[in-house]
């Protein structure tokens, strides 16, 4: 009669783990009474009862990440409790993985929009529509720069950062190099690309190359000038140092991914009296650069400086649609904060990623 | 008597870097030579023992995994460089790499860098901190608005934002200088008491 009434108040649910790859079943039980000790036993159809694991009365859930997808398991707790053991009912479930995270739709419906504006307004700018894009200081102080290590017959610096290809900050340094590369050779000038990742010089070495080429002078590109360092962070830095104080570059820039290594770079560079432009997205470096270099591109103005240099339609139409989405975001905090003012959480709720 | 070597190694290569605070010498070269070249050769043989071989020459010649023949292919595409005939290959694994970042931190980015920041953006007006956290959100998100004229009430607003992101970067300083002269105290303490003794 005790052990009926004590399986009575324990119930125990099993179902396959929701939003996930497969290979997970989730248990559920709660017990209104206490227990000195609890465990999960499993077993398939045509096998035997198995320990899996130990419980304890504060938890409420267990998770099996250890099933063969479509196979069914049965699975039964095991208390034991101050009046003797008591087992729950036998539950089963199949696990199997789910194509879509319900946790994520909101996350879907933003890249929706946000692609959306992009390819609606790279459509407008292909179809002749003249697309606005703000001044950018720094980036009008490209082309001076490199005016002006011309005049003083020094070459021009470009480092990419530290990080490798699979960075967008070096992407988006290489793309700025591009251009960089092109001016300096229709002005005749070298341009030095110390690299601290093979596959970051590979990249480089090529658009450098293909810069040389769209000015018309290929015979005077030379790939030497774009080399490999190391990989290691300070020794990158201190080489690009020796290379400041030696080669005496004009103009340096400093676009890319930076770490600890940004003053000691930007500040070598100041005291060779070279002019110095950095953009980079990393938040904690920006305050050396914002210091020690004449101009900056500070976090997404360094991604929009590409799109401002060529005034190509795909990247016009790119900067055009990402700030719609921006603008999308804007207004969701706005709206979000008024509600929240008031005690409601729809927007921020929805907001949730899971 | 091996760790009073590499004390005294250490603690000269140390003196060698800092010579460069006055200006560029012979001591300076040596040490960043000796640096540069070291920590390629390690990072050469990291590369091999900790990504090469345990990522692709076990999992492929010992465990007989045939999809990694596809990033093998790649690898050897990008050594094609060294070939100028055949170099242009190189561009196909570089397309590669370059594509399935921006994808794939696409989602990344949008779920961190967007949706979950604004969401913690998302706070009662009901203490001035809160309110002075929006107003900071708001602006300097409008300072980074590219495809509209800074002019009148955006481009006021987009002046605060900048103010806003100034104040940011001040304090950032401040912060990572605090943190970079506990480098050199440890430095500092290397050097005169590790190597020698007076503290």
């Amino acid at each position: 009669m005790i052990l009926l009434f004590l399986i009575a108040s324990f119930s125990i649910s099993a179902y396959d783990t929701p939003n996930d790859a497969g290979s997970s079943i989730t248990l559920k039980f709660s017990s209104s009474l206490p227990f000195i000790s609890g465990e999960v036993m499993r077993k398939n159809s045509d096998g035997e009862f198995e320990r899996m694991a130990s419980i304890c009365s504060s938890d409420s859930s267990w998770m099996d990440n250890f099933t063969v997808d479509g196979v069914e398991y049965f699975y039964k707790i095991v208390l034991t409790t101050e009046e003797g053991i008591v087992t729950s009912e036998t539950v089963s479930a199949v696990s199997s993985p789910q194509w879509f995270h319900k946790g994520r739709t909101i996350m879907l419906v933003m890249v929706i929009l946000v692609c959306g504006f992009i390819l609606f307004f790279i459509r407008e700018a292909r179809g002749g529509k003249e697309l606005y894009v703000r001044p950018i200081a720094g980036i009008e102080a490209l082309d001076e720069a490199v005016g002006r290590a011309t005049e003083l017959g020094r070459p021009i610096m470009f480092i990419t950062g530290i990080m490798d290809m699979d960075d967008l900050q070096t992407i988006a340094g290489i793309t700025i190099l591009r251009r960089v590369a092109k001016k300096a050779a229709e002005y005749e000038a070298q341009v030095l690309v110390p690299t601290s990742r093979s596959l970051v010089m590979t990249a480089a070495q090529e658009t450098v190359k293909e810069a040389y080429y769209d000015a018309g002078r290929p015979d005077i590109f030379n790939p030497d000038n774009i080399f490999y360092l190391t990989d290691d962070q300070f020794g990158f830095a201190a080489g690009c140092d020796g290379i400041m104080v030696r080669e005496k570059p004009g103009a340096i820039f400093f676009m890319g991914s930076f770490y600890a290594e940004s003053l000691i770079l930007a500040e070598t560079g100041h005291s060779t009296g070279a002019i110095q432009i950095a953009g980079t997205a990393m938040p904690s470096q920006l305050p050396f650069f914002v210091t020690a270099c004449d101009y900056t591109l500070i976090g997404e103005e360094f991604f929009a400086a590409s799109a401002y240099l060529s005034r190509d339609p795909l990247q016009l139409g790119s900067l055009k649609g990402q700030d719609w989405g921006k603008l999308i975001f804007f207004a969701l905090i706005v709206v979000g904060t008024v509600l929240m003012t008031f005690g409601i959480t729809v927007i921020r709720n929805i907001l949730m990623v899971r | 008597m091996v760790q009073i070597i590499g004390i005294w190694v250490a603690s000269l290569l140390t003196l060698c870097i800092f010579s460069f605070l006055y200006k560029d010498n012979p001591f300076y070269k040596f040490a960043e030579h000796l640096f540069v070249g070291v920590s390629a050769g390690y990072w050469a043989m990291y590369s091999w023992y900790n990504i090469l071989v345990p990522n692709l020459g076990r999992p492929l010649f010992i465990e007989h995994e045939f999809i990694l023949v596809i990033p093998l292919i790649l690898g050897i595409l990008m050594l094609l460089r060294l070939f100028p005939k055949v170099g242009w290959l190189s561009r196909w694994p570089l397309a590669f790499i370059v594509g399935m970042t921006s994808g794939y931190y696409l989602v990344t980015f949008l779920q961190t860098n967007a949706l979950e920041q604004a969401r913690a953006t998302i706070i009662p007006l009901n203490h001035i901190n809160n309110i002075i956290l929006i107003i900071g959100v708001l602006t300097g998100l409008l300072y980074f608005f590219f495809s509209t004229r800074h002019k009148g009430g955006i481009g006021f607003a987009a002046r605060i934002g900048r103010m806003f992101l100034m104040v940011a970067f001040g304090a950032s300083f401040g912060y990572t200088v605090m943190a970079r002269i506990s480098l050199l105290i440890g430095r500092m303490y290397f050097l005169l008491g590790e190597w020698l003794h007076i503290i």
